[in-house]
């Protein structure tokens, strides 16, 4: 499946270990949950980076003590409309992680932005719509009036940019 | 007032281009209606039962004049010459076109205005006292609070895809005009005994099929920490609250099954846990909006007005509107106004283009250019002089919008119902209507006195049944319209939700009711004792017996 990652399609080189699979020598493994809360001595030995997927109904509080050993964390959007995940990968950057974070499964073009605002990095985007879509979509506002969420280049938090600045509003006449 | 400064204006501007391009992706088909639902949803654009409906949003229900007129416009324009205006202090239009939806959209835009986040599952409209800024008894002016979280709210990335839709109301006044108990979060002003002042936030308050009254989570939160604190709260609703059945999605629903207790320990651990940026910010923030609404300048007069008093003792009809239709503001001389959209036998909400140019005209002229929509459905000029009152008032009989029933019996809330609305399951417009009409006396109105009474085509309650003193609920048995009576529902401070009195009527038969429960009420009532006061005293049963003894 094709991987977006700032703005262009990279090839997905992570390997998917499901419950029971072998464990490849070499290479980059993502692993369930489960599979992570099981092996995790196992898979934390190898060369290879590791990465998990994680389920919108699991608290993120359970990653916490995992997160220095990750590399990819994928969080599934089961619908587009299934919002939890936006709340998940704002606690794990609250938490600290740098790692990448991945959504996967009903991804839109449309929510794109949204997700890039808190913290995924990198998306499954599937075959539906093409690739230019997904480019104008990152960018369809410059503007965002909440504090602390993620930025790129040209976006800009209402709030704070407002008052950077001695304070001019302070003289502008107001009619009340 | 609010004004945009350059980053509202150019967010707004964004956000109408984006849509305009959602739009024509949808009209080329690269979009399917599945993949283009949510994002119109998000842009207050409905597909009802005839056409597209269109919902603006009025920030906390104030406008300008030019605001208004820009209303006129649209209505005149691009629908069928009027508006509807809502018990969530919108307006909406029910004869849309796709195509002309961007076109509308850029045309708020010109007025500091849009339609964002009027519906779908995210942060609606915050809604506020329609007498904010004026009321003789408030604590502090409740829009800027209402301004800052419109700001917060608008297209919050985490929280646009909630459960279910969300609702917050404010109230600076220790008389609850904003219902603040039955939103989603209510926030109330209130003052400690060292006279600071601090928010109460209530949480899980909510009418539809389950209405509950909202429970305090904090009783006195300082104002600079009203975003970090309702993050958190929004934070474990997104989280945690159901997403397997819609009608359990509310947060209401979470509150009640977590139980309090536990539901504000989730919030108080998530509100620790974040990482406290520096509030300082929205201190600064929350100052910049508080001096655009700094009270206009008011002259000095005296409280009584002579003119006003000589016009009333010539004028009977305006003294009767006079008596009714006029609140107590808080400057010597000045009065509030308010228009009541509730004419016998009309469509309560609706507005013409021409009166809403009207009554843009007066605000202008009389009332600081300021209106209000309320949640009650009726318009409001807050800071009006009393020596202009009966100028006004021949205006607005000129153009039939001088009904003196604000607040009576013919003040009737109702939902658009089954005549407009896809999910309704029976008709509230023309039960209104019925029960206006059989109440057109004024002098029987003014007999009754204070009552509310609120008509919701659904179980969905977008009428507020629930709070009504007489709620009235149309549901459908076997294709057949019917309707359902509550009594003792309260949206006020003393927030109470109605109980059922007993079986329902069919639709012609309502207004027979009504009557019979409000004669039944002129019959008990001690002298000078209100319908809520009443029923609290004697209960159903003398209601239920007038009512159903014979059938």
């Amino acid at each position: 499946m094709p991987l977006l990652k700032n703005n262009t399609l990279i090839s997905d080189t992570w390997i998917h270990a499901g419950s029971d699979d072998q464990l490849p020598e070499a290479g980059d493994v993502i692993v369930s949950f489960a599979r992570l809360l099981r092996d995790f001595e196992t898979l934390s030995k190898r060369t290879g980076k590791l990465g998990v997927v994680f389920s919108n109904i699991e608290r993120a509080e359970a990653l916490a003590t995992f997160l220095p050993k990750l590399s990819v964390i994928v969080l599934a959007f089961p619908a587009f409309n299934d919002g939890r995940a936006y709340s998940i990968a704002r606690q794990l950057r609250d938490f600290g992680y740098r790692g990448e974070i991945r959504a996967t499964g009903n991804v839109l073009p449309d929510q794109l932005q949204f997700m890039l605002q808190v913290g995924f990095d990198a998306f499954d985007i599937g075959e539906r719509f093409p690739l230019e879509a997904w480019q104008g979509a990152s960018k369809q506002m410059s503007l965002a009036y909440q504090r602390g969420l993620f930025r790129r280049n040209s976006e800009a938090e209402i709030w704070t940019e407002r008052h950077t600045d001695a304070e001019p509003w302070l003289e502008q006449p107001h009619a009340g | 007032m609010y004004r945009y400064d350059e980053f509202d204006h150019q967010f707004v501007r964004e956000r109408t281009r984006q849509f305009r391009d959602q739009a024509e992706r949808r009209m080329k088909g690269e979009l399917t209606e599945d993949e283009f639902r949510p994002l119109r949803l998000m842009n207050g654009l409905y597909l009802q039962l005839h056409a597209y409906m269109l919902r603006v949003a009025v920030p906390y229900g104030t406008l300008s004049g030019k605001q208004m007129r820009a209303l006129a416009f649209i209505a005149d324009k691009w629908d069928k010459g009027y508006g509807h205006f809502t018990t969530r202090q919108n307006i909406q239009y029910n004869w849309i076109k796709l195509e002309d939806t961007a076109d509308i959209l850029g045309a708020l835009a010109d007025v500091e205005m849009h339609a964002i986040q009027t519906s779908g599952n995210c942060i609606r409209n915050v809604t506020t006292d329609h007498w904010a800024g004026a009321a003789a008894d408030e604590i502090a002016d409740p829009r800027p609070v209402g301004e800052l979280l419109r700001q917060w709210s608008s297209l919050h990335p985490e929280f646009s895809y909630l459960p279910r839709k969300f609702k917050i109301a404010v109230t600076g006044a220790p008389h609850d005009r904003a219902a603040v108990k039955v939103h989603d979060i209510g926030l109330r002003l209130h003052k400690n005994d060292k006279s600071e002042t601090g928010w109460e936030v209530i949480v899980g308050g909510g009418q539809g099929r389950t209405p509950i009254i909202g429970v305090t989570v904090r009783d006195f939160l300082p104002e600079h920490e009203l975003v970090g604190y309702l993050e958190a709260i929004m934070r474990v609703y997104n989280l945690y609250g159901r997403r397997d059945n819609k009608y359990k999605a509310r947060i209401k629903i979470l509150v009640h099954e977590l139980g309090a207790e536990k539901f504000k320990s989730e919030v108080e651990a998530e509100y620790a846990r974040k990482p406290q940026a520096s509030t300082e910010v929205e201190e600064r923030e929350l100052a910049r909006i508080a001096a655009y609404f700094a009270a206009p300048q008011f002259d000095k007069l005296p409280r009584w007005s002579a003119s006003f008093e000589e016009a009333k003792l010539a004028n009977p009809a305006f003294a009767r509107w006079a008596r009714n239709n006029l609140g107590a503001h808080k400057i010597d001389g000045y009065t509030i106004v308010n228009i009541s959209l509730k004419p016998e036998g009309g469509i309560p909400g609706d507005a013409t283009g021409e009166q809403m140019r009207l009554m843009a005209d007066l605000a202008e002229k009389y009332s600081h250019d300021e209106l209000r929509i309320s949640h009650a459905q009726n318009i409001v000029l807050p800071h009006v002089k009393k020596d202009d009152a009966f100028t006004i008032w021949q205006g607005l009989d000129a153009a039939g919008l001088s009904t003196a029933n604000y607040g009576l019996a013919g003040d009737i809330i109702a939902c658009p119902g089954l005549d407009y609305c896809a999910l309704a399951t029976a008709r509230s417009i023309p039960i209104s209507q019925a029960i206006s009409r059989k109440f057109a006396n004024l002098d029987r109105q003014e007999e009754i006195g204070p009552i509310k009474i609120n008509i919701s085509g659904c179980i969905n309650a977008c009428g507020h049944h629930h709070v009504g003193h007489i709620g009235i609920l149309g549901l459908d048995k076997k294709g057949e319209e019917y309707y359902q009576i509550t009594l003792g529902g309260s949206s006020a401070e003393n927030a109470s939700i109605g109980s059922i009195l007993g079986p329902g009527f069919a639709g012609h038969e309502v207004a027979d009711a009504i009557e019979t429960i409000l004669d039944t009420y002129l019959k008990l009532r001690a002298p000078g004792e209100e319908f809520l006061a009443a029923y609290a005293r004697v209960g159903a049963k003398p209601f239920k017996e007038a009512l159903y003894a014979t059938a």
